[in-house]
């Protein structure tokens, strides 16, 4: 298979169904075509997972309003939930609301919409992030919407655990993130280059394995005419063949 | 006392200069006519809660100058980005943001709904959102010991303003499962509502529809305008995509917004 055999959008969405495996129940918010994606392609090979996606009706079983998706996470019925940010950084802060001085902010942006309360509440929070570059991955968040950490004595069974990005693959934990593997064969130094905080890595950095005919077809297939009913520009350009 | 009112001038009566508003997100039922309504007639200082976000009708009321207070968990125009006359408010210092999550402007309306001073909310911990809302406070939780959990005050909006499929002449309103606009009407000292339908019988004699419609009891003014949301979808109909994308694009600029607000009100 050559490089171009695939778009960058099935390689993150690839990556993102397989950190799916054996859960019961992903939500996915609204405005968020490629974690919709990756949820439907998970469900397409384990038909066991259900599937919530904000914005969607087929896929949106709540009957009791705006609220009903935050009580459900706060029960834990939700194993997992997608986070992005204008900012990200090497703690697992993310910014959803601006750049500069809050009060009088260079770049305004929507908001922290539920973050703040489900990434303390969902088990497994995958944050995903197309761009990869320091203006995105910085040092410190300008404002952080939800923390990446909290001390023991707060409630927390969930958090962040992996960030999916356009070219790499990371874990995070308690010693921050690490490096899982890279994209479409860049290097760790590339990686190290294209990020604004500080990760752990080991000598040999693997590369992510690229979608593999059976994800590629389901991708193509149910995943693509799913996606369109809810994101249809983006399923008219994320998908090949 | 019947509350159909024959228009909108009557219908919005309650909302006045400085009165706090609560809305409902771009896909639940958005009263934008009323909302042109409103500024024709020249509303100021509008405090607008979206519940818990919102999109078109915030950007156009705050790119008009009505809005003084936003409180917000989000703005933004969905697939077509970011919400530019919101933005370019913030960015300038033009209006007061009260930032805010989701969950916590549901437990404030419910705190409303319930007639308590607050609820409590797990998460919200560690973000700096604790720092610019003085008003969330941090307690230790009183049925267990070293565990710090958020309380986040009632929010009762003077009027709620929605759009809404149908209502009987009794003042009835069905919303089926939006229950955030049931949230909303619960919450709020006032309910304005306009409907595509106004329906015979009363809704509540009909247990299939019953379940998903507001009591009369919370409902203040409702206006028959079938449309009263577009260029928003709603339901099985869809949005105006042309129009929304249109708007979109001359928001972008203080000129383009003004250009569109004058033809959106001739």
């Amino acid at each position: 298979m050559s490089a171009a055999a695939f778009t960058d959008e099935e390689q993150m969405a690839v990556v993102m169904a397989r950190l799916l495996r054996g859960l019961r129940h992903v939500a996915v918010g609204a405005l968020s075509p490629l974690p919709a994606s990756a949820a439907l392609l998970a469900q397409a090979l384990d038909g066991q997972l259900q599937v919530t996606i904000l914005g969607s009706k087929r896929y949106l079983k709540f009957t009791d309003g705006g609220r009903e998706l935050f009580d459900c996470a706060a029960q834990g019925r939700i194993d997992a939930f997608f986070l992005s940010g204008v900012q990200i950084d090497g703690e697992a802060n993310i910014n959803l609301v601006g750049v500069g001085d809050y009060a009088k902010p260079d770049k305004r942006f929507p908001g922290s919409f539920g973050s703040a309360y489900l990434y303390h509440l969902v088990p497994k929070v995958i944050l995903f992030r197309q761009e990869h570059t320091p203006r995105i991955l910085v040092p410190k968040v300008d404002f952080v919407s939800a923390a990446g950490r909290s001390p023991s004595n707060v409630y927390r069974p969930g958090g962040p655990r992996h960030l999916v990005t356009g070219r790499a693959e990371f874990a995070f934990g308690e010693r921050g993130f690490s490096l899982v593997s890279t994209h479409g064969g860049a290097s760790a130094a590339d990686i190290e280059a294209s990020t604004g905080f500080a990760f752990e890595r080991a000598a040999e950095v693997p590369s992510t394995p690229p979608p593999g005919a059976e994800e590629l077809a389901a991708l193509r297939g149910p995943v693509k005419a799913a996606v369109a009913e809810i994101y249809p520009a983006f399923a008219s350009r994320a998908f090949g063949g | 006392m019947t509350r159909l009112v024959p228009d909108l001038e009557a219908l919005l009566e309650p909302v006045t200069d400085g009165c706090s508003v609560a809305v409902p997100p771009d896909y639940s039922g958005v009263a934008l006519a009323a909302t042109r309504a409103l500024l024709k007639r020249g509303v100021r200082h509008l405090h607008l809660i979206a519940v818990p976000q919102a999109g078109l009708q915030a950007d156009v009321l705050i790119g008009a100058g009505a809005v003084g207070t936003l409180e917000a968990a989000g703005i933004n125009l969905g697939e077509l980005g970011l919400a530019p006359r919101f933005t370019a408010a913030v960015e300038a210092g033009a209006i007061t943001m009260r930032d805010a999550t989701c969950p916590a402007i549901h437990a404030g309306l419910q705190a409303a709904e319930k007639g308590i001073p607050f609820l409590p909310l797990r998460g919200i911990l560690g973000s700096d959102l604790l720092k610019v809302r003085p008003d969330w406070q941090v307690i230790d939780n009183p049925y267990g010991s070293n565990d710090p959990i958020v309380l986040i005050p009632a929010i009762r909006p003077q009027v709620a303003l929605f759009h809404a499929r149908m209502a009987d002449r009794e003042g009835n309103v069905w919303v089926g499962v939006r229950r955030e606009l049931m949230l909303m009407a619960h919450a709020a000292a006032q309910a304005c509502v306009t409907v595509e339908e106004i329906v015979e019988g009363n809704l509540l004699d009909d247990p299939a529809l019953a379940a998903g419609t507001i009591p009369a009891l919370y409902i203040s003014r409702i206006a028959h305008l079938p449309g009263g949301m577009r260029p928003l979808g709603f339901g099985e109909e869809a949005s105006d995509e042309a129009a929304l994308a249109a708007y979109a694009k001359a928001a972008r600029t203080e000129d383009g917004f003004q250009q569109w607000l004058k033809g959106w009100l001739a």
